[in-house]
């Protein structure tokens, strides 16, 4: 039945800020002043921009109402494959808040913010002895930036030593952006296959290796859900042909406090602060990745970094980088990284203590393991059969009717009020689903998962056509992608921006 | 542990239920001498939230915070009033705890609030169109001068001596891996900007001139005869906005001819956060759309002919084009660009204007009156809410030393430029909204103590 409104109930629509906003309206009120515009330089605007404001309680319903059209995981299971949705404590989000943090000037006198870079410190602590490495790059804005910076030590690490080597190796199954990276950080790119068991295939990557090699990246735990248990034997190949390994730590959650990545000999890996360490990801992001270092790579980490000298903490720059830390490739961002994400994580550190964050590593791979063995029976699961997963569990579409893929099965979760798990990720497997509950999951929240996947997939299984038409009760329906791409509309448009300015 | 809700008996009957008879069976792939037997023993063990509370509040008091004293820094980040609804809507559990929007259907939210950020950033900066925002400014600029490449098939940029040196330093240590050749200079303590000499500069060769507006010295000169120079040689002209606010009251680098113009948004909505996380703004013309990084969204219908909104043009991107891809990025900053466009709603064309000709009045305001006091040169003709001071001393110790009695008085060019002799008395004074009238009158006794 149609409303007049469109809204149902408590699902409201809400049209676009430019169709409900105008420019002559504002919700911000200023103090009165006299308005001087001599030193404009004869730039002054006089075209209008076309701002569309809003008074602040049309504001508050705009973005309340839009905000109810998410799903979050404060709403429920946000099973992500490789993302790693888990509970935002937020005590993480009071400390982030706390003035001395939120309202410090990122090029305020060192003495005067001892407090914010005490806490990078700490934050880099925790992480350089979570991973048995020697050193940490505070500085990159995201797990991509993280990856970027790995690299860019490996090659300064190189170049350094008078070693031009032109190529990086990546395994089949490895994320998007490692590729991507290392293209990006001036090399070619060579993949390595996957073997049968969803790992490194050990001699495919150790006949390829040679004088040209700069670089293997490794996702560990990789993208499969899998621990490379090669992984020492991986490295010492690597290391033997001169060339470094550098880690995807994407996966750390699942291994934080019972494994070392510096003792299976990785050279330089990144740490996803919001996955491992809860940072709220926002709808896609801030992120934040620092990368740990070994003894070989870590005079060559990016500037800025702090340093504790006697008593008080020092901010490294290009003025103060000297001997130790001359060979530096150097700055990849304009100040210190995401100290907003290093308050969270620091929050979230401390909270767990040592023992919780193992206590984390071993419930995110429990309740992983509890899904694989739940669904196993009824959907393929590839590597299943060759033992337990890790963080996350892998299943493909195989056996399912005729027309209906992967997609159908996530777009009818989403009417059982579930986010859908990561679809047609890592491309190793057919129609790949991968699903990773987190520690954040009670075992009730997982047994309702379980029991709803169950019934679709065995819809899927018998060929339910009624699938290909989910989701029927979000609030859109499929949404045309292609159309999207093929005629791109970016911007709104329709409004005509006020031509005079006041 | 507060945050995990297995219990001990969960874990044992689950345990069970797949088959293990420990915890360490699901970990049977580590090898043995790898897996460690207990807690690491040199971090410490779990605290209360109130335990955590109290430390971390004890670490961010030994910071002096913006808002205790009278405050005038800028150079890339600044100090506004926001207004409480924005801290409030972004701590809206559906757009706090949400993931990138890869199922529309249950993600309009979000999605929706990017292509309102994208419509305003295309305006703010006057371009066609805009992403779903980048790292920070910083970052933005070097994906600029790497898509301009991409466009020209040209390897040489040209940057001004008015880029922010940390800018500047980020591209540097790019190119250093990239190949690219990039001409950069120091800035002069002078009213001109280098415009003449940019002009002069681009050749056959040029990818891109990148400028910044206002510049680093808070100077703001007319983009419109480096665009056409750049134009009539092939080049592109990228512009650099780090403060935002100012295109309320100037005219926008689109309107002059940028062809890439990137940004940092922090001013609008995101706070100081001593760096980050920041909202890096990148827009651009509609032709070089498919050359453009980072995220898309965009609109369509969905089954029942509803407008909709999905991330678009995604074969740009990393996780399908993989090492082909425009650039590495797999994230936005989208609680921060969240953040930008719900301030910037409640301002508003009219708000933004205001706040815009407020930050410029007090400017004014404080650059007569330090400029007044004997031995300070302003160096500025032109400016918005941010101008260079020439001290008749070293201007370094100067800040330190109005820190210490509780004034943070601007960012000396000593600590962006520390080896350049010429520019070690530059102070560049930010006045925002929320200097009073009292801080005014502090920094200008400091300053004239100090000039005695």
């Amino acid at each position: 039945m149609q409303t007049v409104t469109g809204n149902r109930a408590l699902m409201l629509e809400e049209p676009l800020l430019f169709e409900i906003g105008s420019t002559e309206q504002t919700g911000v009120d200023f103090p009165e002043f006299k308005a001087n515009a001599g030193r404009l330089g004869d730039l002054e605007r006089h075209r209008g921009i076309g701002l569309a404001g809003l008074s602040e309680p049309e504001a508050v319903r705009h973005y309340t109402r839009l905000s109810r059209q998410n799903y979050a995981i404060d709403l429920g299971l946000f099973p992500l494959g490789s993302c790693t949705m888990k509970h935002n404590p937020r005590l993480n989000e009071k400390v982030a808040r706390l003035p001395g943090f939120a309202d410090a000037h990122p090029l305020q006198p060192i003495d005067s913010v001892q407090g914010a870079l005490e806490l990078i410190d700490l934050v880099g602590n925790w992480l350089t002895t979570l991973t048995g490495m020697p050193a940490v790059a505070m500085s990159p804005k995201a797990g991509a930036h993280g990856e970027l910076c790995g690299l860019l030590c490996i090659r300064a690490a190189l170049e350094a030593r008078g070693d031009a080597r032109e190529v990086v190796l990546v395994p089949e199954s490895a994320h998007g952006t490692n590729p991507a990276t290392a293209a990006f950080a001036g090399y070619r790119v060579e993949n390595i296959p996957a073997n049968k068991a969803g790992r490194v295939d050990l001699e495919a990557l150790k006949t390829r290796l040679g004088p040209d090699v700069a670089a293997v990246m490794i996702t560990n735990p990789n993208t499969c859900g899998l621990f490379e248990p090669d992984m020492k034997a991986i490295s010492d190949a690597v290391h033997a042909a001169g060339a470094f390994v550098y880690c995807d730590g994407a996966n750390f959650n699942a291994i934080v406090g019972k494994v070392r990545p510096g003792d299976l000999g990785v050279d330089a890996m990144h740490i996803n602060l919001h996955k491992t360490f809860s940072t709220p990801h926002g709808g896609g992001g801030p992120g934040a990745g620092p990368v740990v270092l070994s003894a070989a790579l870590a005079p060559f980490a990016p500037l800025p970094f702090v340093e504790k000298q006697g008593d008080r903490f020092v901010l490294v720059e290009e003025e103060t980088a000297e001997e130790h830390h001359a060979q530096s490739f150097g700055r990849m961002v304009a100040f210190h990284g995401q100290m907003g994400m290093f308050t969270r994580a620091a929050s979230y550190m401390l909270s767990h203590g040592s023992d919780g964050l193992r206590q984390v590593a071993e419930d995110a791979v429990l309740n992983a393991n509890y899904i694989l063995r739940s669904l196993e029976d009824l959907l393929d699961a590839p590597f299943g059969p060759s033992g337990p997963c890790m963080h996350e569990a892998l299943f493909s579409d195989r056996g399912f009717g005729e027309g209906l893929s992967t997609l159908d099965l996530a777009k009818a979760l989403i009417d059982e009020g579930f986010h859908p798990m990561t679809m047609y990720f890592p491309l190793v497997v057919h129609g790949a689903m991968l699903v990773e509950p987190t520690e954040t999951e009670s075992r009730a929240s997982l047994d309702q998962f379980i029991a709803a996947f169950r019934s679709i997939a065995e819809r899927a299984k018998a060929g339910d056509e009624r699938l290909k038409a989910a989701p029927v009760y979000a609030p859109r329906r499929r949404l045309d992608e292609t159309l999207a791409a093929r005629k791109p509309v970016l911007v709104y448009k329709d409004a005509e921006p006020a031509q005079a300015a006041e | 542990m507060r945050y995990l809700p297995l219990s001990e008996a969960d874990r044992g009957e689950m345990l069970q239920a797949v088959g293990a008879s420990a915890i360490d069976d699901l970990f049977c792939d580590v090898p043995a001498d790898a897996l460690l037997a207990g807690p690491i023993a040199e971090l410490p063990a779990h605290a209360s939230e109130l335990a955590v509370e109290r430390q971390l509040t004890a670490l961010s008091r030994k910071n002096l915070a913006a808002g205790e004293v009278p405050f005038f820094l800028g150079c890339g980040a600044y100090k506004h009033h926001i207004p409480a609804s924005v801290d409030h809507i972004i701590q809206r559990g559906e757009f706090l705890t949400a993931y990138t929007p890869y199922q529309p259907e249950i993600a309009q939210g979000t999605l929706q609030v990017l292509f309102e950020f994208q419509t305003q950033v295309a305006r703010l900066l006057g371009c066609e169109v805009a992403n779903a925002s980048m790292y920070d400014g910083s970052t933005a600029c070097w994906e600029a001068i790497v898509m301009a490449r991409r466009i020209t098939r040209r390897t040489k940029a040209i940057l001004s001596s008015g880029l922010h040196p940390h800018y500047v330093s980020v591209a540097n240590t790019m190119a250093k891996f990239t190949g690219d050749v990039l001409n950069t200079s120091l800035p002069e303590l002078n009213a001109a900007t280098d415009a003449d000499k940019l002009i002069a500069a681009i050749d056959g060769e040029t990818s891109a001139v990148v400028v910044q507006y206002p510049d680093i010295l808070g100077r703001i000169t007319d983009l419109t005869p480096i665009a056409e120079a750049a134009h009539a040689n092939g080049a592109l002209l990228i512009a650099v906005v780090t403060e935002p606010v100012a295109l309320g009251l100037i005219r926008s680098p689109g309107e002059m001819g940028a062809d890439i113009v990137v940004g940092e948004g922090q001013s609008i909505g995101v706070g100081l956060q001593f760096g980050g996380p920041y909202v890096g703004l990148f827009a651009t013309r509609e032709k070089y759309v498919r050359q453009m990084p980072g995220r898309l969204a965009g609109e369509t219908v969905d089954a029942e002919g509803k407008r909709g909104f999905v991330l678009t043009l995604s074969t740009r991107e990393q996780h399908i084009r993989r090492e082909k891809a425009t650039s590495n990025i797999c994230t936005n900053s989208g609680l921060c660009a969240l953040a930008f466009s719900v301030h910037m709603s409640l301002l508003g064309e009219k708000g933004l204007r205001q706040l815009a000709q407020l930050n410029h009045a007090r400017a004014c305001e404080v650059a007569d009156r330090l400029a007044a006091i004997p031995g300070v040169r302003l160096v500025n003709d032109s400016f918005f809410n941010e101008f260079t001071i020439e001290l008749p001393v070293e201007a370094r110790p100067v800040v330190r030393h109005l820190a210490d009695n509780g004034i943070l008085g601007g960012v000396s060019l000593g600590r962006l430029y520390p080896g350049a002799d010429a520019l070690q008395n530059g102070l560049v004074i930010a006045v925002t909204e929320t200097a009073t009238d009292e801080d005014i009158d502090a920094l200008e006794a400091g300053l004239k103590e100090v000039c005695k």
